[in-house]
């Protein structure tokens, strides 16, 4: 199911355990070393780089392909995809062998193709959205920064 | 993103930025009186410091109050984020600091408040930015004035005091047509008569001083950014190339549409130091939960005075928007009827502000415009004997009866 209301963004970051980030990087003036060191330093998810040409990002294994890393681990609850959007088919693929149960496409990663593919094989898919913007909505992070959550509510947070 | 509800103006004016407190469940806003903040440990501070995590360092950077306003300011007017300063002209010069530079050019319309004209022509003209001042009601002059380095364009939706309404549509398309972002002051007509950004303005600023506030009890300003201008289209290398300021970092890769606001806050507004207090920001938060009631009542009255006005025989004209309740008229007897007409009121005060719940009387070319020459004065709209009203809350009979006095000891001379 293609997730695309708060509420449902919410509700997967708040079930959300373990994260494989495909083309994570090493380069910390990368959105992708970014968004991996945000996830793993300021929330609970066990974060994994999936990235051939690493052997580790700040002292965290990384794995060649996601066959690797489900075969040491269980299936990720969710593959982050930091790719080309011409190349995401594939990783669509592989995020459906190891058994992930959502995949998150990030900014500009936007491919019809893969994007229907996750859909018809269950998986719940996000579109051209930060995790870490996303997770940062939700946990009170933007609006640190005077930046607009678009969070109304009466109620104390959940993640 | 699509939304599972869409929340009404004055539902946000309430509630946008200020969900129940994390730490305590308080359901007002708290005031976090604090300078500084504790980090939880020595790799969190690294990651706040490298913007890389969200968090609070020190209060001139970010306060959870200050940013309460912020969001909801942002939320008002339809932007992606808000910073706020201690000033209206301090968020003017903030966003001019996180845009141009020596040798870079702007372009501003004539009719605006007569701070913004000595800010530009004296004080950032001094820093080598030059302005060029166009006409508010001609976008063609404004087309013609934008050169290669220009960085905004910048109106007022309706001028101080001139009551003119800018035709921000038109000079959105002049602007982006020019690859530069459309700045536009909203203080006269705040989001809940006007929101600049949904006619094409990329910046909006404040002077949350005045209908924001409400109440004349602080000094404040606010920039928001729509999220939406393409920062990396080669004319702000202040943003799309390595900052020295950063380490390298190049905002507009690392940050996407918040490469703006990320470098307005982190850089410009950390380096300038003109942030609001938690008190003040406290303050903005309770006025704008009663904006949308106090500019119905602001506008209601407003129409009663300037009908009231427009039948006096006392008055020669009267130049009111068709937006707002800020407004200046003329008296026959000229400008020495007008300083009688201002010293006979009782119950207007004579003070330089607007936007108070207080009905407030000024005469603009000897205070609020005193820095204008002759040229400037007649090029912003302002006569030698206007008089410009801040129509407030109060009764309106009793501001018609106060102003029927004034009119008397104006003609009684």
């Amino acid at each position: 199911m293609i997730l695309s209301t708060p509420g449902q963004i919410r509700d997967l970051l708040a079930r959300l355990h373990t994260v494989a980030m495909v083309g994570a990087s090493s380069n910390s003036l990368r959105p992708s070393y970014t968004v991996f060191s945000y996830l793993r330093t300021q929330t609970p998810y066990d974060v994994a780089p999936i990235n051939p040409t690493l052997t580790e990002i700040d002292g965290i294994a990384a794995y060649p392909t996601l066959a690797a890393y489900a075969k040491q681990h269980r299936a990720p609850d969710v593959v982050d995809v930091f790719r080309k959007p011409s190349e995401v088919v594939g990783v669509v693929s592989d995020a459906i062998a190891a058994g992930a149960k959502a995949i998150w496409f990030q900014y500009g990663v936007i491919n019809d193709e893969a994007i229907a593919l996750a859909d018809q094989a269950g998986l719940d898919v996000v579109v051209d959205r930060c995790m870490k913007v996303e997770h940062a909505r939700f946990r009170g992070g933007l609006s640190t920064s005077g930046l607009n959550s678009g969070l109304i509510t009466s109620r104390r947070p959940i993640i | 993103m699509q939304h599972e509800h869409r929340f009404g103006f004055a539902t946000r004016a309430i509630h946008a930025g200020t969900p129940p407190d994390p730490a305590t469940g308080s359901r007002a806003a708290p005031i976090y009186q604090t300078a500084a903040y504790v980090f939880g440990s020595t790799e969190q501070a690294a990651e706040l410091f490298a913007l890389r995590s969200y968090g609070y360092i020190y209060s001139r950077i970010s306060n959870p109050t200050v940013a309460a306003f912020e969001e909801r300011m942002a939320s008002l007017e339809g932007g992606l984020g808000a910073i706020a300063f201690s000033s209206g002209l301090a968020a003017q010069l903030c966003s001019i600091l996180s845009l141009a530079q020596a040798g870079d050019h702007l372009v501003c319309a004539q009719n605006v408040y007569g701070g913004t004209v000595t800010q530009l022509s004296v004080t950032v003209k001094r820093m080598g930015i030059d302005t060029t001042f166009v006409s508010a009601e001609n976008p063609d002059a404004a087309r013609a004035a934008i050169g290669a380095r220009t960085k905004f364009l910048f109106v007022e939706t309706i001028g101080n005091p001139s009551g003119i309404v800018a035709d921000l549509g038109s000079f959105a398309a002049v602007a982006h047509e020019a690859g530069v972002p459309l700045v536009v002051d909203n203080t006269f007509a705040t989001p809940y008569l006007c929101r600049p950004i949904e006619l094409g303005a990329d910046i909006v600023l404040h002077s949350a001083t005045k209908f924001i506030n409400g109440h004349g009890t602080a000094i404040g300003g606010v920039l928001i950014e729509s999220g939406k201008f393409p920062w990396g289209n080669g004319r702000f290398p202040l943003l799309d190339t390595p900052s020295p300021g950063y380490h390298g970092k190049v905002f507009t890769e690392t940050f996407g549409e918040y490469a703006f606001l990320m470098r307005a806050r982190a850089e410009v507004s950390r380096d300038v130091g003109a942030a609001m207090s938690p008190m003040d920001a406290w303050l903005m938060l309770l006025g704008l939960e009663t904006l949308e009631l106090r500019m119905d009542r602001h506008v209601r009255n407003a129409r009663a005075v300037v009908d009231f006005l427009r039948n006096r025989p006392e008055v020669a004209w009267v130049r009111a928007p068709q937006m707002g309740s800020v407004f200046t008229f003329g008296l026959g007897g000229g400008r020495e009827a007008g300083r009688r007409f201002i010293d006979a009121l009782d119950l207007w005060s004579h003070l330089a502000n607007i936007g108070d719940a207080k009905s407030l009387v000024i005469h603009p070319a000897s205070t609020t415009h005193s820095q204008l020459s002759d040229e400037e004065l007649r090029l912003a709209g302002v006569e030698p004997e206007s008089i410009r009203l801040s129509v407030g809350l109060e009764d309106v009979d009793d501001l018609l009866w106060d102003l029927d006095n004034g009119l008397r000891a104006a003609e009684a001379a």
